[in-house]
């Protein structure tokens, strides 16, 4: 695995995603075996911590065995407003593609679940924190409009710590509105939509399409809310409650139908395109 | 003239020559003090005609959370002949910082939604700065929802720095409301008309934001984060607001270029805190046109009018890479 593209290319440590033969879990500070983590669905086999996953892990842990056919590859991004903060944002895409092999944080598709066809997106936070800008609105909208024209279901696995894309300005927070249009003309044509959260689905994208599922699944204790905890807990001058603004705490608070293990997600998702879609 | 409760560093001169105006013009008259008295009259509409042309980002975000700058109960006494106020959400409780009730604007009954920043301290406690919670957002929806059954055109005016960042709001599904809201105002069968009046702070303002017609006032600004927030996560520090509020280009003339808003609401000269009739009367004639305009739309149309509106926004490249290597290929099999 030395050689994926996970592996840092500048040197810096990513976030999320151990390097080596052995890594620290973050929950249970138990060293495992990397290979056992990978093998056991990026999960620890300690304590069913849920790692970072990359895309196309993802979509190897969800889907039938080369059943995902990529769509709208062909988009890329753009500078519009010629944005730049420590370094321009021509070179910072540059630099994440090169880091994550990925062309932007969303990846879009069609491919089976144990048969079943359906419509897949999902967004990577190693790639700009998974925020949202034209590209990830873009292929979204497409891939739910496709959805509506072909009836199919769509499964969006979001991994978004940054929201809307804040290097192209307004533009990316008007791509929650488009996005969640797309939804509404789907909901309307009575499609099924299943939200998957997972760590962490913050600020727009939780804001937009992630919490419009018809069903809403959570990874264990992903962090996901609106208001980053920082800021949160700035404006309160206090400490957070435990558990603030995880899976469980939507749960409790009625947001999330179910939290599901990485181990049954696949199971689960299957599950409910049969009571909704295959009768 | 009222005393203003901010004056803002580029504000200083012309308050300055304001103030000699008057002592100038409690003088006694004489043709020569006349002749100053217009003649500075005249420097003094220059100056704000110049200083307000060659506003910085930061300072226009100055401007638009000016203290004395109209705020949605302003205009509900100003630009409207009646405001029927509805309270509410029937779940959770009545948000203040986002009110909601009928409207009537000349010949239109509306429906108007708008965030309230408050004026003074005990308005601006009750309001959180302007800053709605879910069952705001709520509130929101369920009288949109009204107004569409009653074929009733909806006015929102768009005023909050964002949604608020708390563990009530938290746990009341802020992220859920704010969602909703964009999905359900995408299929509303009714004119939406918006208005960005002071600040158009990210997924607080776009909840109420999903309109047929989007404007702004020339010294609002509307934007995906604020400088603050921006510049605290690029540059690590919140003194380098000013910076990101030139990099996140949000002022009225870039939102016009970039497609975002349909048209710019011209301010007084000096901005509208220097005259909120003035304003008032502005806005009040541009609803009023584009409620007009809206009228002659069905109801399919309206839904289609404002789907499309926000589907064109983005900007990115298409390459079909693939395609022309794999054509090159199939050339070199031939």
């Amino acid at each position: 695995m030395a050689s994926t593209p996970q592996e840092s290319w500048n040197g810096r440590k990513k976030r999320g995603v151990p390097e080596g033969l052995w890594i620290q879990c973050p929950t249970c500070n138990a060293t495992v075996y990397k290979k056992t983590v990978d093998e056991a669905l990026n999960t620890c086999p300690e304590c069913n911590h849920h790692f970072y996953v990359p895309t196309q892990t993802r979509i190897k842990q969800l889907l039938d065995e080369g059943s995902f056919e990529e769509w709208f590859s062909e988009l890329s991004p753009c500078d519009p407003l010629e944005f730049e903060d420590k370094k321009p944002y021509k070179e910072r895409l540059i630099e994440e593609q090169k880091k994550t092999g990925l062309k932007e944080a969303c990846v879009a598709g069609r491919g089976y679940m144990r048969g079943r066809p359906l419509i897949l997106a999902i967004t990577d936070s190693s790639f700009i924190m998974g925020s949202m800008g034209s590209v990830v609105g873009e292929k979204l909208t497409r891939a739910i409009e496709k959805a509506t024209e072909m009836n199919l279901p769509v499964i969006i696995v979001s991994g978004s710590g940054g929201g809307a894309r804040m290097h192209e300005g307004i533009i990316s927070l008007m791509q929650m509105g488009k996005v969640s249009a797309a939804l509404s003309r789907f909901h309307k044509a009575k499609g099924l939509f299943i939200s998957v959260l997972t760590n962490p689905t913050m600020g727009g994208v939780a804001a937009s399409f992630a919490s419009l599922g018809d069903v809403t699944l959570a990874e264990p204790n992903a962090l996901v809310g609106f208001a980053g905890p920082r800021v949160v807990s700035e404006t309160i001058k206090e400490k957070l409650p435990d558990g603030f603004q995880t899976s469980e705490f939507l749960m409790e608070h009625g947001f999330v139908d179910r939290i599901v293990t990485r181990q049954k997600l696949r199971s689960e998702i299957a599950k409910i395109i049969d009571y909704c879609v295959f009768q | 003239m009222k005393k203003p409760s901010v004056i803002l560093p580029f504000e200083r001169p012309i308050y300055e020559l304001e103030e000699k105006l008057n002592a100038l013009e409690k003088k006694p008259t004489s043709a020569q003090v006349k002749e100053s008295i217009r003649n500075m009259r005249v420097e003094i509409t220059h100056m704000k005609k110049d200083v307000f042309s060659k506003l910085d980002p930061w300072e226009v975000v100055q401007v638009a959370r000016h203290p004395d700058r109209p705020q949605l109960r302003d205009y509900i006494e100003l630009v409207f002949d009646e405001f029927v106020e509805l309270h509410g959400d029937k779940s959770f409780g009545d948000d203040r910082a986002l009110m909601t009730g009928f409207a009537r604007l000349g010949e239109h009954k509306v429906m108007l939604i708008g965030q309230h920043k408050g004026r003074n301290l005990q308005e601006r406690n009750e309001c959180f700065y302007g800053c709605a919670h879910p069952e705001g957002y709520k509130k929101a929806l369920s009288k949109m929802r009204m107004a569409e059954k009653y074929g009733i055109p909806i006015v929102c005016l768009i005023d909050t720095p964002g949604a608020y960042p708390g563990v009530g709001a938290e746990e009341r599904g802020q992220a859920y409301h704010i969602a909703l809201n964009l999905r359900e105002m995408s299929q509303l069968e009714t004119p939406i008309v918006c208005t960005v009046i002071g600040e158009g702070g990210s997924g607080g303002a776009l909840g109420i934001g999903i309109g047929n017609h989007v404007s702004v006032l020339e010294f609002a600004y509307y934007s995906v984060i604020s400088p603050e927030g921006c510049a605290g996560i690029l540059w690590k520090h919140v003194k380098h607001a000013d910076r990101a509020a030139r990099a996140l280009k949000f002022t009225s003339q870039n939102l016009l270029k970039m497609g975002i808003v349909d048209e710019i609401i011209q301010e007084p000269l000096g901005a509208a805190h220097r005259n909120h009739r003035q304003m008032a009367a502005e806005l009040r004639a541009t609803l009023m046109d584009n409620l007009k305009k809206l009228k002659g739309f069905s109801k399919e149309e309206l839904v289609n009018h404002r789907y499309e509106k926000f589907r064109n926004i983005g900007v990115f490249e298409e390459k079909f890479q693939e395609e022309e290597s794999e054509l090159s290929e199939t050339i070199q099999d031939e």
